[in-house]
């Protein structure tokens, strides 16, 4: 019998300290697996947000830095500008990246920078205790909104690939999800494409992962699994929003775009 | 046949993989594990098929296909 899967060496041989269940691990093995497959992992440089995944540095077997809060895409910029031979990946939650770090994430989009930009949307606060986070969705509980996220005192999420379609620098954007093993292959497939439009110079790339946050969410994982698909994805459709050679537009899945 | 096999120290119990299955081949182990989780195991024999659906969505990387 052969071993058909193993540890890609993308990441170090550790245990993820991840609440059980959650998202985080899914897609650092499937950047694990990119690095080792695109045979890039020795020139890489990755950014760690603030969030859950701080402790990326620990996990990613490449050149990690832990970036102040949202600032991921200006420490990739930087990087990269001074290094091009570097592929820069900037690994970010949706309070670090849409919220303290939109400036960043947006301007860095409009420049179009060369870089890779991995976005982990779970529609909370993970690390501090679950509180609202700008992709909160409208009636849906947190600490800061225990009653549930309302129009009138919150406004409306932030669908952030919606956002940054509208900007000629932003070359590649996609939506994918992590809630079934065939969602999880076409995030590989998108998060793969995000890196090799970095390594082809098309500029700036960003793929959405909508992930669970079951501890946070105060669900099981596979009640999670079933908020992703009846509240999650309405809001927030899958598909691409833009591609290097085609600009916007493109079929999307699970509710209106 | 093919087979899978949980490293039960890396298994937080958190049973995606029992919806990955298509053939429903996994189960949860009634048995604590060292880290105090409940955690999956291949409940019936000659049934999985090393399709590895399971180990793309495990979390955890705790999970190890044969074929």
């Amino acid at each position: 019998m052969q071993q058909v899967n193993k540890w890609p060496s993308g990441l170090v041989n550790k245990p993820l300290r991840y609440c059980p269940g959650c998202g985080h691990g899914i897609v650092h093995r499937i950047v694990g697996e990119c690095l080792e497959e695109l045979g890039i992992r020795e020139r890489t440089v990755g950014i760690a947000p603030v969030g859950c995944s701080v402790f990326a540095d620990e996990y990613f077997n490449c050149d990690m830095i832990q970036g102040p809060h949202g600032r991921g895409p200006a420490i990739a910029t930087g990087i990269k500008r001074s290094k091009p031979e570097c592929i820069v990946f900037s690994y970010q939650g949706d309070g670090d990246l849409a919220s303290i770090g939109m400036a960043e994430t947006v301007h860095s989009a409009a420049r179009s920078e060369n870089i890779t930009v991995i976005f982990i949307n779970n529609a909370i606060y993970g690390m501090t205790g679950g509180q609202m986070a700008p992709t909160t969705l409208i009636g849906q509980q947190a600490s800061t909104c225990p009653r549930g996220r309302t129009v009138q005192a919150n406004g409306y999420p932030i669908r952030v690939c919606e956002l940054l379609a509208q900007l000629e620098g932003a070359r590649y954007l996609e939506r994918t999800s992590t809630h079934t093993a065939a969602h999880v292959i076409k995030a590989k497939k998108a998060i793969r494409q995000a890196f090799q439009n970095q390594i082809d110079g098309k500029g700036f790339s960003l793929v959405e992962v909508l992930s669970i946050c079951p501890t946070n969410w105060g669900l099981t994982p596979l009640q999670s699994l079933k908020f992703v698909t009846e509240k999650m994805m309405p809001m927030y459709p899958l598909g691409v929003f833009r591609t290097p050679d085609a600009a916007a537009g493109a079929a999307t899945e699970g509710g209106a775009a | 046949m093919p087979e899978i096999k949980v490293d039960e120290k890396l298994c937080k119990g958190c049973e995606l993989c029992t919806t990955a299955c298509p053939k429903q081949c996994i189960a949860m182990s009634d048995q604590f594990s060292v880290t105090g989780y409940y955690p999956a195991k291949l409940a019936k024999q000659d049934c999985c098929t090393g399709c590895g659906l399971c180990a793309q969505i495990c979390p955890d990387l705790a999970i190890t296909v044969f074929k």
